[in-house]
C-alpha cells in the first residue's frame, strides 16, 4: 500500500494564514507606531509636553494677547487636573482625563508677536527648535497666524490659531498643519448683512475705512458684498496703517463724501482709536442724505467695548462668543475664568482655552502626538459643550462651523462688564457656506518634515 | 472739494502743531547745548503719562463688597466709590472732567525737574563727544524710559477723556457763513492747535524779550565769547534743556485724549520729529516750526484716498520724501545757518 500524501490541513491552513496576516499587517503598524517616537519634530519624550503660545502682548491687539494668555494658563491647569475641570467638563465627545495629555504633563513656553507677523514667525521658529514646542497655538492677528501657520507646515508642527478672523486663513493660505476655530469675515457679512438692512434700511452709502492687510482686505471685501447685495452702495473703501492710532486725516474725507454710515474694519487699539476719534469728529449726531448718520463695527470684543466706552454704545458688530451666554459651556468657563482673574473672558480667551483642549482631546483621541495621526482626529470632529452649540472641524478648510453671533453696545450698562450685548444668534446651517469659495489647497500631512 | 480741502488743512495745522512743539524742544537743546537728543520722545511720553497718573489719582476708589450681589462666578459684586468725589462732591466731578487740562499744573515741575536731572546726570558728560555717541546714549536713554512707563503703566494704550464740554464738533462752517454741518471739527483738536500757538509764541518770546532768553541766544550764536563774559552760561544751558522738556511734557499731555498714551508714543513721533528738524534746517526755531506745520499739513492731504489711488501708500512716505527733495535742494534745510552739523 502506497502510503497516501496528505495536503495541508485546514488547522494548517489557518495557523500559516493568521501568522501570516500578523507579520504583513499588524506588525509592521507595532514598529511603525514605535517608528514614530523617532520621526516627527519635539516629539515628547520626558513626563512632560510643552505648548508654545505666540502671544501679542505689545502693539495694537496687546490686549487681547493678554487675556489669550490668561486662558491658555487656566487651559493647562484643566488639563493637567488642577482647578475645577473649566470645560473639560462639558465637552461632549472628550477623551481628556485630566492627566496632561497621554499621561504627560502639559507645560508652555511663549513669546510676544508684538503684534508683528515676521515677529511672531521668528517668535514660534525659537519655540520649536529651541524650547521643543510640540504645538503652536495663539496670535491676534491674521497676519500672524497666516505667516506661522505656514511656518508651521514647513516644520512638521501643528498650530491651533488663536484670534484670526480673515478668510485667507482657512482660504487661499489653508494649510494641513493650521485649524481655526474662531469664525471669519465671510460669516460676519452673513451674519450682519441682515441685521443693517433691517436697522437701517436698504438704501444707505457706505465708507469704509480699512486696517491694510489680509484680515482688513477680507472683512472689507465680505462685507462690502453682502451689503451691495442688499441695496446699499459703497461709497468709498480706503485702507489705512495698522496701528496708525491717529485716524484723523482718514476720516475728514468720509464727512462730505454723501456716505451716511461709517464701516470700521479696524480691530483692537485701532479700533478704539477710530471710533473715538469718528465720535470726536461728530460723526454719531451727524444727519446724512436725510437720515442718521450710522457707524459700524463688523468685528469687536467686549474688550475693545471697554477701550471704546461710551462711544460703542447702540453700534452693531459681530462676535465669535460672548460670556454672558446662557448654555453649560459659557457659564462654566465664564465661572472657571472669573474666579481666576476676577473679570470675565473675551473672545479670544474663548477661543484660546478651547483651541488648548480641542488639541489636547486630538491627542488622546489619536493615542500619539504623531502630527498627521492627530490632524486625522481633528479633521471631521464634531462637538459640543464649547460654547458654540455643535461645532464641526470641516476636514476641507480647518474651519470650524458653529453659530455667530450679532453683537450691539450696550445701551444701559449696568457694571464694567456689561458693555455689550448679544443680538442675535446666527445658527450654523445659515453661517455656512463652501469651503471652495476661497481656493487654496491644504497640502500634505505626510510626509512630516523634520524642524531639527 | 474745498470743504474736503480746508478740513485736511485743519488736520495738518493739528498734526503739526505737536510736530511743532516736539521740534521746537529738539532744536531748544540742540542749538543751545549742541546735543543731538534721542530721548526729546521719551519726555513727549512723559508728559503724556503725567496726565495719566494725574487722572488715576484724582479717580483712586474706595471698593466694597456686595454680599446680596454675586458675579456670574459667584464672587461678590465689587461696589466703588470715587474717593475725590466723595470728599469733594461736585467739585471733585469738575477736578475729574477737567483732568488733562489740569494736568498740566503736575506736568511743569515734573518735566522741569527730569529735564535738569537728565541734563545733569547723563547729558552733560556727552557735550564734547562726537554726534553718534550723542545719538547711541540718549538713544538707549529713549529705550530705557520706555520700557520704564511699560513696567509701570503696562503695554496697553490708556484713553485720557476730555472735559465734556469739549467733546463736541465745531461748526466752522457756520462760523465761516456757510451751511451748517458742512466743515465741523472736533473742539478739542482746535484747542490743541491755540495751545501750540500760546506755547510756541511763549517760548520765542521768552527767548526774544528777557534778559535770560538773550543771554541764550547770544550763548547760543558764540557760548565762548558769552563765558569769558563771566556769565555762567552752562547753568542757563541747563535751564534751556529744562524748558525744553516742560515744552515737550505739555504738549505729550494735552495730546493724550488724541491719542491714548502708550510707552511706544515717543518712539512714534520722535522720527518723524527728527525729519522735522532736519527739513527745518539743524538749530533754527523759525524753521523747526515752520516745517512742523508744512510737514503735517503735506501728511494730511498725502491720505486722500483721490491720491492714495493713483500714489498707494503715499501717505506712509510723504514726509520722507519731501525730506529728500528740501535736502537736494537745499542741503542745510528750509532755514538752516551755515556751519551748524557741518564739518
Amino acid at each position: 500500500m502506497s502510503e497516501l500524501k496528505r495536503g495541508p490541513s485546514r488547522r494548517h491552513v489557518l495557523r500559516t494564514g493568521l501568522a501570516g496576516i500578523i507579520a504583513s499587517g499588524v506588525a509592521p503598524l507595532a514598529f511603525s507606531r514605535g517608528a514614530w517616537a523617532q520621526e516627527f519634530c519635539n516629539n515628547p519624550t520626558g513626563g512632560t509636553v510643552t505648548f508654545g503660545l505666540n502671544l501679542p502682548l505689545t502693539g495694537a491687539y496687546a490686549e487681547e494677547g493678554a487675556d489669550e494668555q490668561k486662558a491658555y494658563e487656566l487651559a493647562i491647569q484643566h488639563l493637567n487636573g488642577e482647578g475645577d475641570g473649566g470645560l473639560l467638563n462639558v465637552l461632549k465627545p472628550s477623551a481628556l482625563k485630566g492627566n496632561g495629555i497621554l499621561g504627560k504633563k502639559v507645560q508652555y513656553v511663549s513669546s510676544d508677536s508684538q503684534t508683528k507677523s515676521d515677529v511672531a514667525r521668528a517668535g514660534a521658529t525659537r519655540m520649536i527648535e529651541r524650547d521643543g514646542a510640540i504645538m503652536i497655538t495663539g496670535g491676534s492677528s491674521s497676519g500672524e497666524a497666516i505667516a506661522v501657520q505656514s511656518l508651521c507646515q514647513e516644520l512638521g508642527v501643528i498650530f491651533m490659531a488663536g484670534l484670526t478672523h480673515s478668510n485667507d486663513t482657512t482660504g487661499k493660505d489653508k494649510r494641513r498643519y493650521g485649524f481655526r476655530h474662531f469664525f471669519n469675515a465671510y460669516q460676519s457679512g452673513i451674519a450682519i448683512a441682515p441685521v443693517l438692512a433691517e436697522a437701517y434700511g436698504k438704501d444707505r452709502r457706505a465708507y469704509h475705512l480699512t486696517a491694510d492687510y489680509t484680515w482688513g482686505w477680507t472683512q472689507e471685501e465680505s462685507i462690502k458684498n453682502a451689503t451691495e447685495a442688499l441695496g446699499w452702495e459703497t461709497v468709498q473703501a480706503v485702507r489705512t496703517p495698522l496701528g496708525a492710532a491717529d485716524f484723523s486725516q482718514y476720516l475728514t474725507p468720509v464727512l462730505n463724501s454723501g456716505a451716511d454710515v461709517l464701516i470700521l474694519n479696524h480691530y483692537g487699539n485701532d479700533m478704539v482709536n477710530s471710533l473715538t476719534q469718528a465720535v470726536q469728529f461728530g460723526m454719531r449726531d451727524r444727519q446724512a442724505n436725510g437720515k442718521q448718520f450710522e457707524i459700524v463695527v463688523p468685528l469687536f470684543s467686549e474688550l475693545m467695548a471697554k477701550g471704546a466706552g461710551e462711544n460703542i454704545k447702540g453700534i452693531f458688530g459681530t462676535s465669535n462668543w460672548h460670556w454672558n451666554l446662557p448654555d453649560e459651556g459659557s457659564k462654566a468657563f465664564t465661572k472657571s475664568f472669573g474666579a481666576a482673574y476676577g473679570s470675565p473672558p473675551s473672545q479670544a480667551a474663548h477661543t484660546a482655552y478651547v483651541q488648548a483642549l480641542l488639541y489636547a482631546d486630538a491627542c488622546e483621541r489619536a493615542g500619539t502626538f504623531y502630527p498627521p495621526e492627530v490632524i486625522k482626529a481633528l479633521e471631521g470632529f464634531e462637538f459640543d459643550g464649547m460654547g458654540n452649540g455643535k461645532t464641526l472641524y470641516r476636514a476641507e478648510d480647518h474651519q470650524c462651523m458653529k453659530s455667530v453671533l450679532v453683537v450691539r453696545g450696550n445701551e444701559n450698562p449696568t457694571n464694567q462688564f456689561d458693555v455689550l450685548n448679544v443680538f442675535k444668534e446666527i445658527d450654523r446651517e445659515t453661517a455656512n457656506y463652501d469651503p471652495a469659495i476661497f481656493g487654496g489647497d491644504l497640502g500634505a500631512a505626510e510626509p512630516v518634515p523634520q524642524c531639527r | 472739494m474745498f470743504e474736503v480741502l480746508f478740513l485736511q488743512f485743519l488736520n495738518g495745522l493739528d498734526k503739526g502743531s505737536a510736530y511743532a512743539l516736539i521740534a521746537l524742544g529738539l532744536t531748544l537743546v540742540f542749538g543751545t547745548l549742541g546735543v543731538v537728543n534721542f530721548a526729546h520722545g521719551a519726555l513727549f511720553m512723559f508728559g503724556a503719562f503725567c496726565a495719566v497718573l494725574f487722572r488715576q489719582l484724582l479717580t483712586l476708589e474706595t471698593v466694597t463688597l456686595d454680599p446680596e450681589k454675586l458675579s456670574p462666578w459667584g464672587a461678590p459684586v465689587e461696589i466703588r466709590q470715587p474717593l475725590v468725589q466723595a470728599w469733594f462732591g461736585d467739585v471733585g466731578a469738575v477736578l475729574v472732567n477737567y483732568s488733562v487740562p489740569l494736568s498740566l499744573l503736575l506736568s511743569i515741575p515734573v518735566m522741569l525737574i527730569i529735564g535738569i536731572v537728565m541734563e545733569r546726570g547723563i547729558i552733560k558728560h556727552f557735550y564734547k563727544r562726537p554726534h553718534a555717541e550723542q545719538i547711541l546714549v540718549t538713544f538707549g536713554l529713549a529705550i530705557v524710559f520706555g520700557e520704564i512707563i511699560k513696567a509701570v503703566f503696562g503695554p496697553n494704550p490708556i484713553p485720557q477723556p476730555m472735559p465734556t464740554e469739549l467733546r463736541g464738533a465745531a461748526d466752522i462752517g457756520a462760523w465761516l457763513g456757510m451751511q451748517p454741518n458742512v466743515i465741523t471739527y472736533p473742539l478739542w483738536r482746535l484747542v490743541y492747535f491755540l495751545f501750540a500757538l500760546g506755547v510756541i509764541g511763549s517760548v520765542l518770546a521768552f527767548l526774544q524779550f528777557t534778559t535770560f532768553g538773550m543771554v541764550v541766544r547770544a550763548g547760543m550764536a558764540d557760548r565762548e565769547t558769552v563765558g569769558a563774559l563771566g556769565i555762567n552760561i552752562d547753568r542757563r544751558f541747563t535751564i534751556m534743556f529744562g524748558i525744553a522738556a516742560v515744552v515737550a511734557g505739555m504738549a505729550g499731555v494735552m495730546y493724550t485724549p488724541l491719542l491714548p498714551p502708550s510707552y511706544t508714543m515717543g518712539m512714534d513721533f520722535l522720527v518723524i520729529s527728527f525729519v522735522v528738524v532736519v527739513v527745518g534746517g539743524m538749530g533754527s526755531l523759525p524753521g523747526a516750526i515752520a516745517a512742523g506745520f508744512l510737514l503735517g499739513i503735506l501728511q494730511s492731504f498725502a491720505s486722500m484716498h483721490q491720491l492714495k489711488a493713483f500714489f498707494p501708500g503715499i501717505d506712509q512716505v510723504i514726509i520722507y520724501l519731501v525730506a529728500v527733495v528740501v535736502l537736494l535742494v537745499l542741503p542745510r534745510g528750509l532755514m538752516g545757518r551755515r556751519g551748524v552739523m557741518e564739518a
